[in-house]
């Protein structure tokens, strides 16, 4: 797979991205650019890897938050490639701490603004706090301060980069990685299918701190994702973002496929959009027919060892995930339909006994 | 502690990573000026340049929200261009235009 593929390009069943001289189907997304912010946060001159997805997603986080937001980043890619050391990318306040405490230093900024507020140091104005790590500083080595912000209760936005390895020391396996991955400390090989661990259900993990907003993002789909930073920011209380981010360098996949493969991820239900709003799970998008998994992985060659059967034995697992994620989403929507139904039928029997009793 | 100036009030101009020594940061190496990576061009680091065709370009802008490096922008009269300071030459404007009008160029 190399950059320069001529005009052939890859396309899927959903007939993304066009050949030349198609018409233009009428739901395309071409207005996003006319509803998002102009203003960029996010500077040009940091040094991510040509096509980076989690460039892409940081820029949209920050145009979704705006300037009053102060900014909390753990130790990995990001923190490399927006501030070697003359340098800063960060149109916004920003401090870096160590790998493993990016939500405990979030949490102390949150409180910290408070109590500044209500002394009168600093404007009463709302400042929000906004946390950025990786796959691994979230799901691996941040995991028990992430756990101590989202039971605490503080006011923050906690969004997990996930690329799905320690991209930033040269592609070693975390606890994100998906079964199968071939990293440079989970190489395949004759005795080796690659990460022989499924990949840890963070979004999972964190909604079962019963925090108020929980969400998957994907920067393949704009719109979406500026939408749930903003919704995350809105939240009184933690909240918790996991947005995919393409590695092209990690995944070893061309450059310009990477916001391509991230729109397969969504369509093949390997990483599904999906809410979790006061416990009640949302579907953000649902497509008509799950892509075949191979879509997906032919376009990555860290996937490039897997047979057909492996390939078959993860394409179920992922589908069987996708249906009761779907399931769930269908039996919450119901109950919500149900409890509203009968928030009506209480109000109109205390209206009917008002009545009654006031003649 | 020394008060960082602001962004303002900064007399000297910005001085480049190999003109500065240890002496020459705030305590804590706190960054006084904002977004100053700016100042270096990762537009060398490109093979291959994306041109756009204006005459199938229908200004949606997807080029735009999609660059990582927020490197393309809008000129005056509506249509996108790369700002080629910083363009690293990716390609993901050209394989999601929705037209398919930017082409990618070799660097010559």
């Amino acid at each position: 797979m190399t950059h320069d593929e001529g005009t052939t390009r890859w396309g899927s069943a959903s007939g993304w991205p066009l050949p030349p001289g198609q018409p233009l189907p009428t739901n395309l997304n071409v207005y996003v650019a006319n509803l998002v912010p102009k203003e960029e946060y996010f500077a040009q001159g940091h040094r991510a890897c040509q096509g980076c997805g989690l460039a892409l997603a940081v820029r949209l986080a920050l145009k979704a938050a705006g300037p009053d937001v102060i900014v909390a980043t753990a130790t990995g890619c990001l923190e490399i490639i927006t501030t070697p050391l003359p340098y800063t990318a960060w149109g916004v306040p920003w401090i870096h701490v160590a790998f493993e405490n990016t939500a405990a230093t979030a949490s102390g900024i949150e409180a910290a603004l408070k109590v500044l507020r209500r002394k009168g140091r600093i404007p009463d104005r709302k400042v929000r706090v906004l946390a950025f790590a990786g796959d691994g500083g979230t799901a691996d080595i941040g995991l028990q301060a992430l756990s101590g912000a989202l039971e605490r209760g503080h006011d923050l936005t906690y969004i997990c980069l996930d690329n799905e390895a320690y991209m930033n020391t040269g592609v070693q396996r975390s606890g994100s990685t998906p079964f199968g991955a071939s990293t440079t400390t989970s190489p395949a090989g004759k005795k080796s299918i690659g990460q022989q661990t499924w990949k840890k259900p963070m979004p999972a993990i964190a909604a079962a701190h019963n925090i108020p907003y929980v969400a998957t993002a994907n920067p393949s789909y704009p719109y979406d994702f500026i939408q749930k930073v903003r919704r995350a920011l809105d939240t009184e209380g933690p909240a918790y973002i996991h947005a995919y981010s393409a590695c092209p360098t990690g995944w070893r996949s061309a450059t310009d496929l990477s916001i391509h493969i991230g729109r397969l991820a969504t369509e093949t239900g390997v990483f599904p959009l999906y809410e979790v709003i006061e416990g009640r799970h949302v579907l953000n998008y649902d497509p008509p027919t799950l892509q075949p998994l191979q879509e997906y992985t032919r376009l990555q060659p860290r996937f490039r060892h897997l047979t057909d059967d492996d390939l078959a034995r993860i394409e179920a697992r992922v589908r069987r995930e996708y249906d009761a994620l779907k399931r769930r989403a269908e039996l919450d929507a119901k109950e919500e339909k149900r409890l509203k139904r009968e928030a009506v039928r209480a109000r109109r029997a205390q209206r009917a006994q008002r009545t009654a009793s006031d003649p | 502690m020394k008060k960082p100036a602001s962004l303002k009030d900064r007399a000297t101009p910005f001085r480049q990573a190999h003109e500065l020594g240890w002496r020459d940061f705030e305590p804590g190496f706190v960054l006084t000026e904002v977004a100053s990576s700016r100042h270096y061009h990762t537009g060398d680091w490109r093979s291959k340049r994306p041109v756009w065709d204006t005459s199938r370009c229908i200004q949606c802008g997807v080029c735009w929200i999609y660059c990582p490096d927020a490197a393309v922008r809008r000129r005056p009269d509506g249509f996108f261009e790369a700002d080629y300071d910083y363009c690293k030459g990716c390609g993901i404007c050209a394989r999601e235009c929705v037209t398919q009008c930017i082409e990618m160029k070799d660097e010559r």
